[in-house]
């Protein structure tokens, strides 16, 4: 459009730069300082988007953050493409790239509008009750297909490149809002020495001062007081002020979430900048100075592009300099939109007429209006407007009903119902809302944090009275909180505009019984029938009507529709409005971005990378690695031409054969210390420890305290107050707990110390019939014959040079050591292990090798052979319980009548019939195959691996009462076929354990 | 997020550094090991669950590492006061009716 709707002398940014923009592909201009929507204005673009659901042409209704119609696509370049962006908060730059959303093929026609016409259908809980049948079709069909028909914008399909900052902050004095009564109260804060810090989402500080043209503060308009006082605290040590930040959640001890928008209004954001920072403050104090905000008129196509909140109008022509359009009108209830109405009148628009529900509208204002010579229809309602894609007319006749009709044209329509107090911020605090009758507002009633609302969202409308509360409340705020008394002297205000009244509900023409679209909600499609309907299908409860309309339920919260949506449900149960209830406000006030939750959390900082010691060396030798828990652990070690079968397979047989390296750092491992140890151990593991010499070695085993397996590994003690617990990768740090827990609790009388030495310790495991010559050349110090070190047994010495504890134990059934050295060698020594192993044909291998192993010995792996329901019988292994002890954590619960009873699943050995087949892990168990589905299931397969050694699958498995089913065929149903196994012992491999000296 | 007093620590912390740990005041027995199903069942399985105040361990895990005991409020989530491990459950509670 050529012609611009800017209007000389006007606004605030007339020296500005010029800023090209284009939306759906078309160039246009603004200028810096604009918003999206002002510049759409400016050049005489109102059509924006399409509705939700009806596809109905939208415009721009207001000029701020409660904008539920004018969302836009905002795309930067491929990957940055931000959808559903209000075009009212979205800075203009230069080269913005803007598209509209929700329409195909194009905007001005959109075939989805079809929904408009067929709206009858489309009511409330449409969905809920059409798509009922078939079932399935619901997750294939219709779910699918509603969501492409009624979306919002599409989501980037590539990774966000952007990065996303943190901070934590601290003050005494937190400020929401940096309007008249924010900074105000700021400044009295500030001034009182403590540490402020002042929020406001806009770019500059002000508030309704944007729009305000009659406000007069200490000999100056209202605006550039604002900005004088914004200087100031941004000058003083002690004060931090956030722009482009949002207050959007409210949590627990004055805990708030801000969401400061960095990048987002540059046209070339620098590569160091974050796009957006999260800042988490805990506050000593909250002042809540949220404002209001202006409400719609419920009328008939009250949604037509051009109709919008007068303040929004105001705002446009006063902040902006744009005229919303050359010939406007007013409907209003309240007498804010006459100030908008003067406003454009003085800025050479014209204002056809103002159509007043109110019998007889009067005061100062109205007087004001009058004598500029606007027509004013008093006691007259809007009932229908001209124009699709735009606003051409408006119908107007009076509010009690009757033909007499007139028709005004129109190319704009400004509404204001009122204002409603932005207590969301205060509802999230857990603050009770009261209903106020008089002013027919709900405002902060009771607190429950330290804070205190202020001004318009406390429902203070005059500025004076406001200046007044938010100054006391600024001091008030700094004292409680430790402040001195401030020397500045409160803010004067000379001139200032009231506004009173308003109303809520349908306006007439949309009242009940008729059918025409008097929207509620915009950006959900919710009309006033559609609420009236909820209540006819039995909705009593505004929660519930919320739900099924979806009024309020869309990104905007609701912020203009809640009051509406509220007194027309009141009104059709003929209840008072507090008795229907207002939902509770939740975090967050505006949509968050992921990006600003996550922050650096993502990609390889989103959770924590364990690595040991002989990582690098696994690495260069071309491991597999899997991940356990935060650990990388190396999987097999594929040589040339090798799949996972082949590595796995050589692996386990070079271990039985010669030997094999396995780094088992991952292990938790703990040391137990003091006099006291022994008596502690006792408690904590079901094996006896105090007549176990330093020295030797025992498989610990530790129960939870209602019987059942929760840990598991070797123990070592080096002497008779120092034990060297190891656990299993997984339960390191629950067991440190779990010790630490009794330790500190129930057995505090213990003098015994606990430490983590997980990660100080670097373990290889040296496994296999030559383990002893590969480590002998290196160790020094210790006799590791068989005779002087047998089998579980640990001694301190020397390997290499540098200190180590080696364990002479075996969790592949070969003999076998585990050499422990400070991590910091870890690699040094596997290297030289590695060295030493070659001569004897030794090869590394990984955790896969180390499972298969194992469970050819019948070792039981915590967690994957147990799953906290097993008990040390039902594993086979009460062998590791002390018998002649009278208590260890878990004594009393193993001997609960459910874990004596016959039939429980006990740990057996499965051989399939077929030895080529490996049964599936996890996979069911059950007697009779040809039995009737739902069969009854009697265990299932825990391990399952091909084992090369064996020369066939084994299995360890779960079944009820298995160790009486020994020899007894069992079937495994899969999918595809029933597998038969033999039930038999857990040991496949060396049953007589003459490996572990071989 | 809510503010905790470690009692060992002797000032707030955030919750991020500690962790709940169950009821307080349920104490092993002595004699476990000779103590009724009925007993059992009361020790490990039966636990208060009050609307209103509730006296539960924390732990300041990613602080000192101790164990204490807090009372709080389960409806408000505010806690109205901590203490040692060991130490009585309180007879008083700042700031809280009978």
């Amino acid at each position: 459009m050529a012609d611009s709707f800017r209007i000389s002398g006007a606004g605030r940014f007339s020296h500005a730069k010029t800023a090209r923009f284009t939306f759906d592909d078309k160039p246009y201009s603004g200028i810096e300082g604009d918003t999206l929507a002002s510049a759409l204005l400016a050049n005489g673009v109102h059509l924006v988007g399409r509705s939700f659901k009806y596809h109905r042409p939208r415009g721009i209704l207001s000029a701020g953050a409660e904008e539920p119609n004018a969302l836009v696509g905002i795309h930067r370049d491929a990957a940055r493409k931000t959808p559903n962006v209000r075009a009212t908060v979205q800075e203009l730059y230069d080269g913005l790239t803007a598209v509209s959303q929700n329409r195909w093929p194009s905007l001005s026609f959109d075939v989805g509008a079809v929904n408009d016409v067929a709206s009858p259908f489309f009511s409330a809980g449409f969905y809920y009750k059409t798509f009922m049948w078939p079932k399935a079709a619901w997750k294939s069909l219709y779910e699918p297909k509603i969501r492409e028909a009624a979306g919002l914008g599409v989501s980037p399909d590539q990774p966000d490149p952007d990065h996303y900052s943190a901070r934590f902050a601290h003050c005494e004095v937190l400020v929401l809002g940096g309007g008249a009564a924010g900074l105000a109260a700021a400044l009295a804060a500030a001034e009182s020495g403590v540490r402020v810090i002042l929020v406001d989402e806009q770019a500059e500080l002000g508030g309704a001062l944007r729009f305000e043209s009659a406000a007069r503060i200490e000999g100056q308009d209202g605006w550039t007081w604002a900005q004088g006082i914004a200087a100031r605290l941004k000058a003083m040590p002690n004060v931090r002020v956030l722009t482009r930040t949002t207050a959007f959640g409210y949590y627990a001890q004055n805990f708030v979430g801000l969401t400061e928008r960095v990048t987002d209004h540059l046209s070339s954001p620098g590569m160091d900048q974050p796009r957006e920072r999260l800042w988490q403050v805990r506050a000593r104090r909250v002042v809540l100075a949220t404002g209001a905000i202006e409400r719609h008129m419920v009328f008939a196509d009250n949604d037509r592009p051009g109709i919008m909140l007068a303040s929004a109008a105001r705002t446009y022509l006063n902040h902006y300099g744009v005229a919303v359009g050359r010939n406007v009108g007013v409907y209003t209830a309240n007498d804010s939109a006459y100030a908008a109405a003067l406003d454009l009148k003085k800025a050479g628009v014209n204002v056809a007429a103002i159509v007043d529900l109110r019998d007889n509208p009067s005061g100062d204002l109205i007087d004001q209006t009058r004598a500029a010579g606007i027509e004013i229809h008093g006691g007259r309602a809007v009932v229908s407007v001209g124009g699709k894609l735009r606003i051409s007319s408006m119908t107007v006749q009076p509010r009690t009903g009757g033909k007499n009709q007139r028709t005004i044209p129109v190319d704009a329509l400004l509404m204001s119902a009122g204002w409603t107090p932005s207590v969301h911020l205060f509802s999230q605090s857990r603050g009770k809302v009261a209903f106020n009758e008089q002013v027919k507002r709900f405002l902060p009633g009771t607190y429950a944090q330290d804070c205190i609302s202020i001004g318009g969202c406390n429902g203070t409308d005059e500025l004076s009275t406001c200046m007044d509360e938010a100054y006391a409340a600024g001091l008030k705020a700094a004292k409680d909180a430790g402040g001195k008394t401030a020397k500045a002297a409160k803010p004067k205000v000379e001139a200032d505009e009231v506004w009173s009244r308003g109303m809520l509900g349908a306006a007439p023409g949309a009242e009940a019984g008729t059918t025409v679209k008097a929207f509620v909600d915009f950006q959900n499609d919710v009309t006033a029938k559609d609420i009236r309907q909820a209540v006819h299908e039995g909705m009593r409860s505004i929660e519930h009507v919320k739900r099924f309309t979806t009024n309020g339920m869309a990104t905007d919260q609701g912020k203009t529709s809640n009051m509406h949506g509220l007194a027309i449900a009141a009104d059709e149960l003929s209840r008072a409005i507090p008795e229907v209830g207002l939902t509770t406000f939740r975090a967050p006030y505006t949509p968050v971005t992921f990006g600003s939750i996550v922050g650096h959390a993502r990609g390889s900082l989103f959770d924590p990378t364990r690595r040991t010691a002989m990582h690098d060396w696994a690495e260069r030798n071309g491991a597999a690695f899997e991940d356990v828990g935060q650990w990388k652990r190396a999987w097999y070690f594929p040589r040339a031409g090798e799949d996972m079968h082949a590595a796995v397979n050589r692996e386990c047989v070079t271990v039985r054969k010669t030997a094999g390296l396995f780094d088992a750092s991952t292990l938790g491992k703990i040391e137990v210390v003091g006099p006291d140890a022994a008596a502690f151990m006792e408690l904590l593991y079901t094996n006896p420890w105090q007549k176990l010499d330093p020295g030797r070695c025992r498989y610990g085993l530790m129960l939870r305290e209602d019987g059942f397996i929760y840990d598991d590994g070797v123990v070592g003690r080096l002497a008779a107050d120092r034990f060297h617990v190891t656990t299993t990768t997984g339960g390191a740090a629950r067991v440190m707990n779990h010790m630490e827990d009794y330790l500190q609790t129930e057995f505090p009388h213990l003098k015994v110390w606990l430490t983590s030495t997980s990660e100080q310790w670097a373990v290889i495991a040296v496994q296999g019939p030559k383990s002893r010559d590969i480590i002998a050349p290196l160790v020094e110090g210790i006799d590791i014959s068989d005779a002087a070190m047998p089998h579980m047994s640990v001694r301190e010495g020397k390997i290499c040079g540098v200190p180590t504890r080696l364990f002479r134990m075996s969790f592949s059934g070969e003999r076998g050591f585990e050499v422990n050295v400070p991590a910091d060698y870890g690699e040094t020594v596997w290297e030289a292990l590695w060295a030493e192993g070659q001569k004897h044909g030794a090869c590394a291998y990984g955790t896969e090798a180390m499972h298969i192993l194992r469970a050819e010995k019948g070792y039981i792996i915590v967690g994957q052979d147990t799953d906290g329901t097993v008990t040390v019988n039902d594993a086979g292994i009460d062998w590791a319980i002390g018998r002649k002890k009278t208590d260890f954590v878990g004594i009393r619960g193993m001997k609960r009548p459910d874990l004596v009873a016959p039939g429980r699943k006990q740990l057996v050995g499965l051989k399939t019939k077929d030895p080529k087949v490996v049964l599936e892990e996890g996979a069911q168990i059950v007697a009779d195959p040809n039995q009737p589905v739902p069969m009854t299931m009697i265990g299932h397969v825990t391990s399952s691996y091909w084992s090369e050694n064996c020369g066939r699958s084994i299995a360890l498995a779960l079944v009820a009462g298995g160790r009486d089913r020994m020899g007894e065929t069992l079937h495994v149903p899969m999918p595809d076929r029933t597998i038969e196994v033999e039930v038999t012992g857990t040991v496949f491999f060396d049953e007589k354990g003459e490996h572990l000296n071989g | 997020m809510l503010l905790i007093r470690c009692p060992y620590c002797e000032e707030e912390r955030p919750e991020l550094e500690f962790r709940n740990a169950g009821e307080a005041h349920v104490a092993r027995p002595a004699d476990i090991a000779a103590i009724s199903d009925e007993d059992f069942e009361a020790f490990f399985f039966i636990r208060s669950n009050p609307k209103g105040i509730i006296y539960e361990r924390w732990r300041h895990i990613h602080g000192c590492a101790r164990f204490f005991n807090a009372v709080r409020d389960t409806v408000s989530d505010k806690f109205v006061m901590t203490y040692k491990a060991g130490e009585p459950k309180p007879k008083k509670l700042p700031g809280v009716a009978k």
